[in-house]
């Protein structure tokens, strides 16, 4: 049944997009100074999060939602400052573990002091549900989509066409070849952790009226996202919305076809076998590795 | 290898000999219970994670395997723990020689991404199986009894896993210094200079994870019987990143580095459970402070301060 | 490696552990294990806060028997496993007279072997029916079961000529076990269920669900089983696909804040709730009226934040609790144990409950009443 399909399809693209912004925090970060970052879903948190209390402070919400996203911006240089660079030269796991830290940090403050409730506000643009072909759309998930969409296209401007784009870049590629041109690493750290910040509580204001927000919400949202950014192939902005949209796209389809007590471990088993018969994602540079 | 490993063994013994006097009551012989436990797990995590050089970020699901076997199979089908125990080890084994190869030709965050993956699964399917497992309400584990003694009780069991404890060091320490143990390490070092030299990598890696897989199966009935209660979340993600920091905290590739950081990590949670809603923050901020201050661990760290070689 | 150094580190720790132990136990003290975080917080977090404002209250007055409450807490952050450590804790180390707590089912469950041998009273605060039957002659509980949830449901649906139910449950403990009760108890009235979906407890979208709900054959009524924001966003999803079945929820979303976040989208939604939500509508002449206008109020008051009724389980619990040592004179264990079981017609925000020895809850379907949401209010339904 089309209309069935497609209502599978929306909700699936709806959630894909969330994924695919976290998914494009991973990566930033990623490509800046190879940390997995653990607490890329506490940014989203914060995102909805910090937006709520604004408005409940009595801020109107465009306010409110620049607040939060410039917030959650200067928690991302936050971590960099005072967990990222005391620990240079520590190790991948090293580094996993203190990313951890950091969420439960960032977490547990919330919780301390924002309360532990959930909360929501109200749509963009109404809650009227949009039909198309016997199926139903939020006008929220257009925003969300359109905005990911918008990101993805400002984001690949920056990165071709900036100077500080292609600074980022070139850190990635070859970091010590990078600060032999005269690019500060550093700088180059703060930002892309900033950026990703302030990319994550974007999504987490996005898709707060669809999903509402609680403090824990970044635990759950930070894996998805994880698993959608190496699904991508780590490192590929492009390859981390698409793999965004197709856990999202996965879980819908499990949920309505197969088994919704399973859809959780859709996205798993999916990453599992492509890693299995592709060792670097679907978008991972096919290098071989120097020794 | 450099030194003799007798007086520490010694060491070890005579303090787990004496620690009991200063253990007021059960619920301090069940912390400390849960310690030992956590030692021998993550001594064997380290041998793959320290020694060999691969992360893992899905251990729990290992451990989560153990416990659920013999919980299920002595519940629902009246095994005897013994054997349940052995079917669980020999299933977590198979599991992790079937998924070892592919998973192992993975490098760097694939591989996180992969164990990470594989221990969801196991933590979902247990979850989701509520006629079996209880779901997430979790089921409770009948008690171990061995050759006609029944293992109940917290002293009881504080004696067993003691001993347990050192033999498991002496076994680790035995094994790391033989010829398979410094192939092991090699991994570490460099695989391609391995490779050169004559090391079969791919068969190295296998062998320690389908070795850590099991103990960890065990380590995990072990704890089922234990507490008499298992919840999915002895395999979820969370356990396997505190078996992981365990690790890291107490000193990777050390392996009394194991122990101090179980006991860290098991005790701090107690610590700080009268923080009224601090708690989280502590552990996190802790967790990052221990990571900057001290990258190579506890252990390693300060006995390189103390002018000794490890 | 240095073996002195980590005997002198561990021996420091031994050392801290060892004094938090048996200090002067004069006051009388009041242990509970809560999930004040982590999936059931919902439930938890108030809890926590209602103990905590019910022992200030009760000590300003006088304490109990002339001595004053004391609460000890932890947070087993809905993990049962670690419930089990804790009540270890609070049985050996923090020598509590009674406990009071268990916010889930599992974490009631994996206590519950700990109260029975050490012979402590244990008032539970979980919903789920293995912890009163059968009997455990230590182990109380205050909230009606998850049965008795499923039950109220299917009486009312069976007084509209419901018949053919789509069953949508959560993942977490609450819910599956919500499942299975209301999966054993559907054929009892006649029910049968056309659609059995699940959702996990962090899912953001359950249209998915509800789309493959709807197209059951012959449905006639959508049930749901779930916690806090979980049916919230089922109940938006509800509304953008225009379901416009009947709509049941279980006690799981007692709460006024389901109202907040559902928003229009909750109209009609009904579900079987203990009076606390209505309790300015409740007749004057009703036994527990005085007593829950009183707690909503004080919590009101307190926390700037509405009362739910998880908040008023727990002070059932505490209530009963200090109501059966006053009774018994003492908070000799055995003593408290049989006043506990002898309590009769005791009002709380719950109901009046009447404990037996075949009977460690006391309460009757009649303390549950159906309400209906009408203009972001809840009401009782018709």
């Amino acid at each position: 049944m089309l209309s069935e399909f497609l209502q599978f399809l929306f909700s699936g693209v709806t959630v894909g997009a969330t994924y695919a912004l976290a998914a494009l925090g991973f990566t930033l970060i990623y490509n800046a100074s190879h940390v997995i970052n653990f607490a890329q879903g506490e940014f989203i948190m914060l995102g909805g999060m910090l937006t709520v209390a604004g408005v409940s402070a009595g801020l109107p919400l465009p306010v409110a939602i620049a607040l939060a996203i410039a917030a959650a911006a200067v928690v991302g240089m936050l971590v960099v400052r005072f967990a990222i660079q005391p620990a240079k030269g520590a190790d991948v796991v090293s580094l996993i573990i203190i990313t951890i830290g950091v969420s439960l940090v960032v977490r547990g403050l919330t919780q301390i002091s924002l309360g532990k409730g959930t909360h929501s506000f109200p749509a963009f643009s109404g809650s009227e549900p949009l039909h198309v072909l016997g199926a139903t759309l939020l006008p929220q998930s257009l925003w969300v989509l359109g905005v990911t969409a918008a990101v993805v296209a400002l984001l690949g401007w920056f990165f071709s066409r900036t100077l500080t784009g292609k600074a980022i870049l070139a850190t990635a590629y070859n970091r010590l070849a990078a600060q032999l041109v005269g690019i500060s690493t550093n700088k180059v750290l703060f930002l892309s952790f900033a950026l990703s910040a302030a990319l994550g509580a974007l999504g987490g204001v996005l898709v707060t009226p669809i999903t509402m927000t609680s403090a824990d919400v970044g635990i759950m949202l930070g894996l998805k996202g994880f698993v959608a950014a190496v699904l991508g192939g780590l490192g590929n902005g492009l390859g981390a919305v698409v793999g965004g949209l197709l856990v999202g796209v996965a879980e819908a389809m499990a949920a309505g076809y197969i088994s919704s007590a399973y859809k959780d471990a859709v996205p798993f088993v999916m990453i599992l076998f492509l890693l299995f018969f592709l060792p670097r994602g679907l978008f991972g540079a096919r290098v071989t590795e120097r020794v | 290898m450099r030194r003799s490993r007798y007086p520490g063994l010694l060491a070890l013994s005579l303090f787990l000999a004496l620690l009991p006097l200063a253990l007021p009551n059960a619920y301090t012989y069940d912390v400390v219970v849960r310690i030992l436990i956590n030692a021998i797990l993550v001594m064997g995590l380290n041998l793959l994670v320290g020694f060999a050089g691969q992360i893992s970020l899905g251990h729990a699901g290992f451990v989560g395997m153990g416990a659920y076997s013999t919980a299920v199979l002595t519940t629902h089908a009246n095994w005897h723990p013994l054997p349940a125990m052995a079917a669980g080890a020999a299933l977590a084994g198979f599991l992790a020689l079937m998924v070892a190869r592919p998973i192992f030709r993975l490098k760097g965050q694939y591989l996180t991404m992969a164990t990470l993956g594989l221990g969801i699964i196991i933590a979902i399917v247990i979850g989701n199986e509520s006629a079996w497992t209880g779901g997430p309400d979790g089921m409770p584990v009948s008690s171990l009894s061995l050759v006609g003694f029944e293992l109940s009780g917290e002293k009881r069991w504080y004696g067993f896993m003691a001993v347990l404890l050192v033999f498991s060091l002496w076994s680790c320490q035995n094994l790391m210094d033989s010829p398979f143990g410094r192939a092991v390490r090699a991994l570490h070092g460099s695989e391609v200079a391995s490779q050169v030299v004559g090391v079969n990598v791919g068969r190295y890696k296998v062998a320690v994870f389908v070795l850590t897989a099991m103990l960890a199966s065990v380590m995990g009935s072990l704890t089922a019987h234990y507490v008499g209660f298992l919840t999915p979340g002895v395999a979820g993600f969370f356990h396997s990143i505190e078996l992981v920091t365990m690790v890291v905290v107490g000193g990777m590739a050390s392996l009394y580095g194991s122990i101090v950081g179980a006991a860290l990590l098991t005790m701090l949670p107690q610590l700080l459970a009268t923080l009224e809603g601090w708690e989280t923050v502590a552990f996190g901020a802790i967790l990052v402070f221990t990571m900057i201050f001290m990258p190579r661990g506890l252990v390693p760290t300060l006995a390189a301060r103390f002018g000794r070689t490890r | 490696m240095n073996k002195r150094m980590t005997l002198k580190v561990l021996a420091g720790f031994v050392l801290v552990l060892g004094t938090g132990a048996a200090l002067a136990a004069d006051p009388i003290r009041i242990g509970s294990v809560l999930s004040v975080t982590g999936p059931a917080a919902f439930l938890g977090d108030p809890e926590l806060k209602t103990l905590q404002m019910v022992v200030e209250r009760i000590n300003k007055s006088g304490g109990v028997l002339g001595r004053q409450l004391e609460l000890v807490h932890y947070d087993d952050a809905t993990d049962a496993a670690k419930a089990n450590g804790f009540g270890k804790r609070l049985i050996e180390s923090d020598k509590v007279d009674i406990l009071v707590g268990g916010t889930t089912t599992g974490s009631t469950m994996s206590m519950v072997p700990l109260a029975e041998k050490a012979g402590i009273p244990f008032v539970s605060l979980a919903g789920g029916v293995p912890i009163i039957e059968p009997v455990k002659k230590w182990v109380f509980k205050t909230p009606h079961t998850d049965r008795m949830a499923a039950e109220k449901v299917f009486e009312d649906m069976k007084k509209k000529g419901i018949s053919k139910v789509g069953l949508l449950s959560e993942t977490s403990g609450f819910g599956a076990s919500g499942k299975k009760e209301t999966e054993a108890v559907a054929g009892k009235y006649g029910i049968t269920l056309v659609a059995n979906e699940t959702y996990g407890p962090k899912d953001s979208d359950m249209t998915a669900q509800l789309t493959k709900i709807k197209g059951a054959p012959g449905i006639q009524a959508l049930f749901v089983f779930g916690l806090g924001q979980g049916p919230a966003i089922v109940t938006k999803n509800v509304a953008q696909l225009g379901i416009t079945l009947p709509h049941y929820e279980s006690h799981g979303v007692a709460s006024d804040e389901f109202l907040k976040l559902a928003g229009k989208a909750s109209e009609g939604v009904r579900m079987p709730s203990p009076a606390l939500l209505v309790a300015d509508k409740l007749a004057a002449s009703d036994p527990i009226k005085k007593v829950v206008v009183a707690y909503a109020k004080d919590y009101k008051d307190r926390y700037k934040d509405d009362a739910s009724t998880f908040g008023g389980y727990a002070h059932d619990g505490l209530m009963l609790a200090v109501d059966a040592i006053k009774r018994a004179g003492t908070t000799d264990k055995e003593k408290v144990r049989e006043a506990l079981e002898a309590t009769k017609g005791f009002a709380a925000t719950t109901g009046v409950y009447s404990m037996s020895a075949t009977d460690h809850m006391g309460l009757d379907l009649s303390a549950f009443r159906m309400l209906e949401a009408k203009n972001g209010d809840w009401v009782f339904a018709k």
